[in-house]
């Protein structure tokens, strides 16, 4: 087996990754610094945000207002001092892109412009059109190829953690174009994998994003902190799930049933902004959870359209005209043409929530450290918590900046404050063991079950059980099924069995990881016995403080064990919590 | 929701088993609405796990599943059913070694990308505290078609002169280098000169015009390759014209990094 | 090792037979060769001016031959090709400000085909056919 010698493994190369390792290249020319991904650079799913990055920039702006925003928005789940941190944080990183490159869209004065988000309550998103997650990409991606101590390891599929005496040491990984075994030395990892958006069947997150790294967290015991949030974007397109911006909003969109009510009113976002003039936090522009809560309601009353991939509502952006459309979202309007058949210049188009972004993840503090020693993480994949219940929409590229940095500060001083160096013998026993069961894989007998079919019926439970509204039956239903999907897991055979370039094996060891996380959704979900932001209750449909104004943390209790819940406290500086008001008055 | 059946005949090749590449036929039940990626997912979630393959976004901006499809270069997940018959050929893009099946080997543009510097360059770093560069609309309009290219390498498939010789930097790896070339913010041109106008830079390229036809972004690599002809012409005859041409060139650039 | 990436020849004579965009690149490409003979031909007849009215005459008998005419319609078909593939190709190399924008591409092709009539209108004029 190559083995690979570094002092930090950063595992995932999309924008968390990549800040994360300019950081460390800036941190100290002298690091050695390898960065594994499954994909190309460019391909991570960061290119695939459309909307924006917020940050106080404008005179008009307040630290404080994007605070209190963002903790309003998370229905106060979010650790405070960590988003205090972030909203700090958030407009030099985002100038900082601006330095290295960034195609920021500008106003005439060629200062930076900003558009209205949902649940914010000023403009504060920076935006490169709609295309801003891909030009944030591939400007770090870019800019990161400035630095030679960036040892890049593309297409390389990372499977376990190397955990040596408590310590993490190094992580273990497939070289996909020779199906080889390669096992990294590192000193610290930092993982930046990205949600696992992909165990649900409409989701606006790509193929990759199978949570490989939450997984690998979760079984070398790092808990998996708010699991059951799980954000549904409220405008994705039904037959795809392909995501039309909150930009779309943002710019002056509305959203109708089949009659062309603007339906929102009817849930507490009303009154009614006059069409055009878009009003900040209320109605469209309310926040994400509310706006797909709304949809269901709407599909309960049979006020949706039936479409041939099921219920949906419209999206209205005629209004606008065909100018500022292609000025502000040329990529939706094309998305929409030829995904969906529909010019949004003339026609209403159909659209319905989709699964998006994952408010839980790897549990780490405000440095982006977890509890295991030598291990951080950073962007979708962790949980600071910034996000929450409920993350605000342009919150999570910012994230990534600001935690991917910040990851990258906190294993440079855990590498020189500790004096850590790494075991190899041990290092290597562990790889070994790692290696023995991957190889395992290609031995099981060929039995009836396919990647496909078990992937299916995750479908189809994470879908009926874990989706906008759960309850005690639905989510008691869920964990079965999920339970008997990761026993029946283990009998999955590869039936490709060659090395170079095995996609097979991949998505074996994807579904695996994909399994192991929705269980954890499901428990987290039906131990939460409230409705908050994005996880609501049928049976229990209040908020309840006095019992969950905690954090849930899902902890490994082997492969076929159901994980075990706990719970941590919030932490909470200055804003006690309250109700979120997004009825449009003034406050 | 209305099916159609499509004969799917798609270029295998697996190196432990294959001396070369063949064609395997699929019967793929489709809907009508789907894109070829689609049908490709189908054979190897149903028909033939051991299909190899790229794909993530399923919306044309990750640049993962360029293909060649009926010997077009195209991204599979924005080729349409609707606008091919009942047979569809797909094979691993043109021009690139195949690793396995539709994979290709890219290990050649990952090589060339970093050598045309496409960062921002500049004598003197402005600290973060002194705030944004002023960026008018038109000067972020000069660079901004050239900055949507998504890496698909659809337009190294299509550029014959690529196919003839693979030392040519090529369509992206130029479109990228003007990109940083003309953004108001770069000081960095005269370094890129230097590789994009030497050998198996701008000059390879004999304006067929293939790439920009091919591009699913319209970042028109021929465009961009052919001002940086024009524009490197400009600075020969400058710089043959001793002080006062360098004095025009120094004109001309500060106007352009001017804040 | 168990990589062996396959890698498919590109034919270097008969490449351009690969599909049609190639063909009109290799068209275009082949419109110079016409051009270059006929200034051949105009050259030549430059010097049989000079050399005297009989040379001068010969030269404009050998032009109405038929082989002569046959070339001349090829090249002029192909001159016309050259030009207008030319044309079509100008706005991406020439980027003229317009505003916050650029002149649209179709408004810099018709100012070429505007020019080229000019010019010749300029010409025919001074050697008094029109």
């Amino acid at each position: 087996m190559e083995t690979i010698q570094t002092d930090v493994a950063i595992v995932g190369a999309g924008g968390a990754g990549l800040r994360a390792a300019i950081a460390l290249a800036e941190a100290d020319p002298g690091l050695s610094i390898t960065l594994l991904s499954k994909v190309y650079p460019m391909r991570s799913h960061t290119c695939a945000a459309e909307g924006g990055a917020a940050g106080v920039i404008k005179p008009d702006d307040s630290l404080d207002q994007h605070f209190s925003d963002t903790v309003g928005g998370g229905d106060w789940l979010c650790d405070q001092d960590a988003v205090e941190l972030f909203i700090n944080e958030a407009p030099r990183e985002l100038t900082r892109l601006e330095h290295w490159g960034c195609p920021w869209s500008r106003e005439t004065d060629g200062s930076v412009a900003v558009r209205p988000f949902g649940g914010m309550k000023i403009k504060r998103t920076w935006f490169a059109a709609d295309k801003s997650g891909f030009h944030i990409l591939h400007t770090l991606f870019q800019t990161s190829l400035k630095y030679p101590a960036i040892k890049r390891l593309d297409e390389v599929f990372t499977t376990d953690l190397i955990v040596v005496d408590g310590k993490v040491q190094g992580c273990c990984a497939i070289e996909m174009r020779t199906g080889q075994m390669i096992q990294v030395q590192a000193k610290a990892v930092i993982l930046c994998s990205g949600g696992g958006g992909r165990m649900f069947p409409f989701t606006t997150n790509g193929a990759i994003k199978t949570g490989d790294g939450m997984a690998m967290a979760y079984r070398a015991g790092v808990p998996l902190k708010d699991m059951e949030f799980v954000q549904y974007h409220p405008t994705g397109l039904p037959s795809t799930g392909i995501l039309l911006t909150e930009g779309c909003r943002g710019e002056g969109g509305v959203l109708r049933n089949k009659d062309g009510y603007r339906y929102l009113q009817d849930y507490g976002m009303g009154p009614e902004s006059p069409l055009g003039e878009p009003v900040l936090k209320t109605m469209e522009l309310g926040p994400r959870d509310r706006l797909s809560q709304a949809f269901w309601h709407e599909q309960q009353k049979g006020n949706t359209i039936q479409t041939q991939w099921g219920d949906c509502v419209y999206l209205d952006l005629r209004h606008l005209g065909e100018a500022k459309i292609n000025e502000r979202l040329p990529f939706v309007r094309d998305l929409a043409k030829s995904y969906s058949g529909v010019d949004m210049v003339t026609d209403m188009v159909p659209i319905r929530p989709v699964v998006h972004y994952m408010m839980g993840g790897i549990h780490t503090d405000i440095t982006a450290a977890t509890p295991l020693p030598g291990l951080f993480a950073a962007g979708e994949c962790a949980c600071v918590s910034i996000n929450g219940a409920n993350r605000l929409g342009s919150n999570s590229l910012t994230e990534l900046l600001v935690f991917g940095r910040r990851a990258a500060e906190s294993a440079v001083a855990y590498i020189k404050d500790s004096g850590v160096s790494v075991d190899g013998a041990a290092a290597n026993r562990e790889a070994t063991a790692v290696e023995a069961r991957i190889r395992a894989l290609f031995d099981r007998p060929e039995g009836d079950e396919t990647t496909a079919g078990l992937r299916q019926e995750m479908f189809d439970t994470m879908e009926g059980g874990a989706g906008i509204y759960r309850d005690e039956a639905s989510l008691t239903a869920t964990t079965a099924k999920l339970a008997e999907l990761r026993q029946r897991w283990q009998t999955l055979s590869v039936r490709d069995k060659s090395a170079v370039f095995n996609t097979d094996v991949m998505q074996v060891l994807e579904l695996g990881a994909m399994l192991d996380l929705a269980e954890t959704v499901a428990s987290s979900a039906l131990e939460r016995k409230e409705s908050r932001g994005s996880h609501q209750r049928l049976d229990h449909t209040e908020r309840d403080d006095t019992r969950y104004l905690k954090h849930s943390m899902a902890s490994y209790r082997g492969e076929t064990a159901p994980p075990a819940i706990d719970y941590l406290d919030v932490t909470i500086t200055k804003s006690q919590p309250g109700v979120r008001d997004y009825s449009g008055a003034k406050s | 929701m209305s099916e159609r059946t499509i004969e799917l005949e798609i270029l295998r090749y697996n190196p432990a088993t294959d001396e070369a590449p063949w064609y395997q036929t699929y019967t793929v039940p489709c809907q009508e609405e789907w894109v070829v990626l689609d049908a490709i997912n189908y054979v190897k979630d149903h028909l033939d796990s051991s299909l190899s393959y790229r794909w993530s976004c399923h919306m044309a901006v990750c640049g993962s599943c360029g293909m060649m499809i009926n010997g077009e270069p195209m991204l599979s997940c924005k080729a349409f059913l609707r606008d091919f018959g009942r047979k569809i050929r797909v094979e691993p893009l043109s021009h690139f070694p195949i690793e396995r099946d539709l994979v290709v080997v890219l290990d050649d543009f990952m090589e060339k990308l970093p050598r045309v510097k496409p960062y921002i360059v500049r004598d003197q770093e402005k600290p973060i505290e002194e705030g944004e560069y002023k960026q008018k609309p038109f000067e972020l309009y000069e660079f901004k078609q050239y900055s949507m290219c998504i890496n698909c390498m659809l337009c190294y498939a299509a550029c014959p002169q690529y196919g003839l010789n693979s030392e040519f930097i090529g369509p992206a790896a130029l479109a990228l280098a003007h990109r940083y070339n003309k953004d108001s913010r770069d000081e960095g041109r005269d370094q890129r000169e230097e590789i994009t106008a030497a050998h198996d830079g701008i000059w390879e390229c004999s304006f067929v015009g293939a790439c920009s036809e091919v591009c699913p972004k319209a970042v028109d690599p021929a465009g961009a390759i052919q001002q940086m002809k024009l524009a490197s012409t400009m600075d020969w005859y400058l710089e043959r014209l001793g002080g006062v041409g360098a004095r025009v060139k120094r004109s001309l650039s500060s106007r352009r990094t001017s804040k | 090792m168990s990589r062996k990436p396959f890698v498919r020849p590109v034919p270097a004579t008969t490449w351009y037979m690969r599909n049609g965009r190639y063909l009109r690149y290799m068209a275009r490409e082949v419109s110079s060769l016409f051009i270059g003979l006929y200034m051949a031909g105009l050259a030549m007849g430059l010097m049989r001016l000079a050399q005297g009215p009989d040379a001068w005459n010969a030269y404009l008998t050998a032009l109405s031959s038929p082989l002569a005419l046959v070339f001349h319609v090829l090249a002029f078909a192909f001159a016309t090709y050259h030009a207008t593939t030319w044309f079509n190709a100008t706005p991406k190399a020439m980027r003229i400000r317009w505003g916050d924008g650029y002149v649209p591409g179709p408004t810099v092709v018709r100012a070429h085909y505007a020019l080229w009539g000019l010019v010749s209108l300029v010409i025919l004029v001074l050697v008094g056919v029109i």
